[in-house]
């Protein structure tokens, strides 16, 4: 008998097929850390993801729990649906820019406003990633996209909008959190706020949202370094990566 | 023997659809079916369950799609304009496989149109509405006491066959008060082994199917079998003293019920006349339908729309009698004297032997 012993193994809540995100995307990155919690808080069974329209909408493919696929930028609607209905699951809406801010902005304000005790977590790429790159409500100024081929130009286009700010305007949401996951050292840090946002629900606190700045390399038309460094550089300039509000530190 | 008590039509429909088992309510204000989330806002926490006012038709329907996807008995309320921004979300219901129950008081379009009654909604509801092949099975109530009795059978109905129900309703029927027999509370068992959280698999609830081996085609033809047993296992419908009868209403809901003061009117005048009145509007009770139309000198469509039933008349007669249609359009509802004018002008313009 082997005594090797594993530092490092993937989690059982994955399942074995390879994932068609782009190599060097962030969502895989999320997706794993998502599913090494689910294992670790032994929830696998008890765990319903809401599938976003866009890139993530495949979700149920990698992470091995019951999912609901929702209809653009619904998510947060059929989370409450889920929710309300089976308050002893954890329930996880998982969206991207253009399903949360754009298409889904009515839902999710009002699921936040509520404060319905459901976790939220928010891919922000500052792109439509599926649709082949265009411009999302996170696009920042100057940002070459698909459907905005000289910039984002705000006299036509507006301004990005921050997800975590504005959902600060309301009273009932619990914890809000902006992070990265560019690097080993905000990935790490990354995987304990999304530990708090579940634990959270788990512990009935109600709303917990986190926005995840993450890279769109091929859309963005840069290597997946360079992809990261440029959040660094440009991304978290407009959006600010920190905690917004935590109801535990009240 | 129950006691009868006088309740307003979208208060009953309420009340019987928490007695068949609804727990969860998710719907928008709109005339004129206000009643109804008004009700629940009240009733449904008495009985344990969960009322949420949403931010938008679209939000209800979406909610509603995650509450029947977890196996509860949840549905929604709403007129003409909300029912058109809830389309997406049924196509989806659908597809996916969800049971659902959505009531549509119709009132007059298109457009913000009014508040009154009307049956233009006909092909919206029965031919799909949303985008893609699939049907919503159609109930058409024409008394509070059937709109209460379908609210009760349809959760049931959609639990059944994992298929949105629709009760096709109009501003009548959701405002008239009349006596109602309230059906017995119902004992629901367990959430279904397919509902998200309560498989011992584990259970995904979609409606993309991209990859070679569950491809859309399979799961397209697997759907339109279900719908065919649909249509052989549902043909609700009601005949009104047809067995003599040289001509025929057909009509629906509302309309029906002055089609019936109608006929008994022009019975008297010695018109054998009757009414074929579909109940499932689908599946529609086309068989049914033709062998009561094949001895009839004429057939007349009635209904406060233009064209919307009479083309499910038409594709059910087959040329087998005469069609002729009175409208009502735009939100306003028949009288008596019309229908009965209107047939008996129309006879005696054929020479008819019975009216002068």
């Amino acid at each position: 008998m082997s005594d090797k012993k594993y530092l490092y193994k993937k989690t059982a809540v994955l399942t074995d097929k390879s994932s068609h995100y782009c190599p060097g995307c962030s969502h895989g990155l999320v997706h794993k850390m998502l599913a090494e919690i689910i294992e670790e808080f032994g929830i696998q069974k008890k765990t319903i993801f809401v599938a976003p329209v866009g890139c993530a909408v495949l979700l149920y493919d990698y992470i091995d729990c019951d999912t609901l696929e929702a209809a653009h930028g619904r998510a947060p609607a059929s989370a409450t649906g889920i929710k309300r209905s089976n308050p002893d699951n954890v329930v996880i809406a998982y969206q991207g820019d253009g399903d949360l801010l754009a298409i889904g902005m009515a839902e999710t304000i009002h699921a936040a406003n509520r404060g319905e005790n459901i976790t939220v977590i928010f891919i922000n790429n500052a792109i439509y990633g599926m649709t082949g790159g265009q411009m999302a409500p996170t696009t920042l100024v100057g940002q070459k996209t698909l459907t905005t081929p000289l910039g984002r130009n705000p006299s036509n286009e507006g301004y990005p909008i921050g997800a975590c700010e504005l959902l600060n305007t309301l009273t009932a949401p619990y914890f809000i959190e902006r992070c990265k996951v560019n690097s080993s050292k905000t990935a790490i840090y990354t995987k304990k706020v999304l530990k708090k946002a579940i634990t959270n629900q788990m512990n009935n606190k109600g709303y917990s949202f986190v926005e995840i700045l993450s890279n769109c390399n091929t859309n963005w038309g840069m290597t997946p370094l360079d992809a990261n460094k440029w959040i660094d550089e440009n991304v978290e300039k407009i959006f600010p990566v920190k905690n917004f509000r935590d109801g535990d530190a009240k | 023997m129950k006691d009868k008590v006088l309740m307003k039509g979208n208060e009953a429909l309420a009340e019987a659809a928490i007695r068949g088992g609804c727990r969860y309510y998710f719907g928008y204000p709109i005339t004129p079916q206000n009643e109804v989330p008004a009700y629940m806002s009240k009733r449904l926490p008495e009985v344990g369950g969960v009322f949420i006012q949403a931010e938008s038709e679209t939000a209800s329907i979406n909610m509603v799609y995650g509450a029947c996807a977890s196996g509860a008995r949840a549905m929604t309320s709403s007129s003409s304009p909300g029912i058109s921004l809830m389309q997406e979300g049924i196509s989806y219901i659908a597809g996916s496989e969800v049971p659902a129950v959505i009531i549509n008081v119709m009132r007059g379009g298109p457009g913000l149109g009014n508040i009154s009654p009307s049956q233009a909604d006909y092909l919206q509801s029965v031919k799909g509405g949303g985008h893609g092949d699939y049907n919503v099975i159609i109930f058409a109530p024409s008394t509070v006491q059937e709109l209460a009795d379908y609210a009760y059978d349809s959760f049931d109905v959609a639990f059944k066959y994992r298929n949105p129900v629709m009760i096709l309703a109009d501003g009548v029927l959701g405002q008239i008060s009349e006596g109602v027999i309230l059906p017995e509370f119902k004992e629901i068992k367990d959430a279904p082994e397919w509902a998200l959280g309560k498989g011992k698999e584990r259970n995904i609830i979609r409606s993309l199917f991209l990859n070679p081996e569950d491809r859309l085609t399979t799961h397209n033809i697997h759907l339109q079998e279900k719908y065919r047993r649909i249509e052989k296992e549902i043909q609700y419908f009601e005949e009104y003293k047809c067995e003599d009868a040289e001509y025929l209403i057909v009509a629906y809901g509302t309309t029906s019920r002055i089609c019936k003061s109608a006929i008994d009117n022009m019975r008297n005048n010695g018109i054998k006349i009757g009414l074929f009145r579909p109940i499932s509007l689908w599946p529609f009770p086309y068989a049914k339908l033709k062998e009561n139309a094949a001895s009839k000198e004429t057939l007349f469509v009635v209904e406060m729309a233009y064209n919307q039933l009479e083309q499910d008349v038409r594709i059910g007669v087959e040329g087998a009698a005469p069609i002729e249609r009175l409208n009502k359009l735009g939100g306003s509802v028949f009288n008596e004297e019309e229908i009965v004018d209107f047939i008996s002008n129309s006879i005696t313009l054929k020479g008819n032997k019975y009216v002068g």
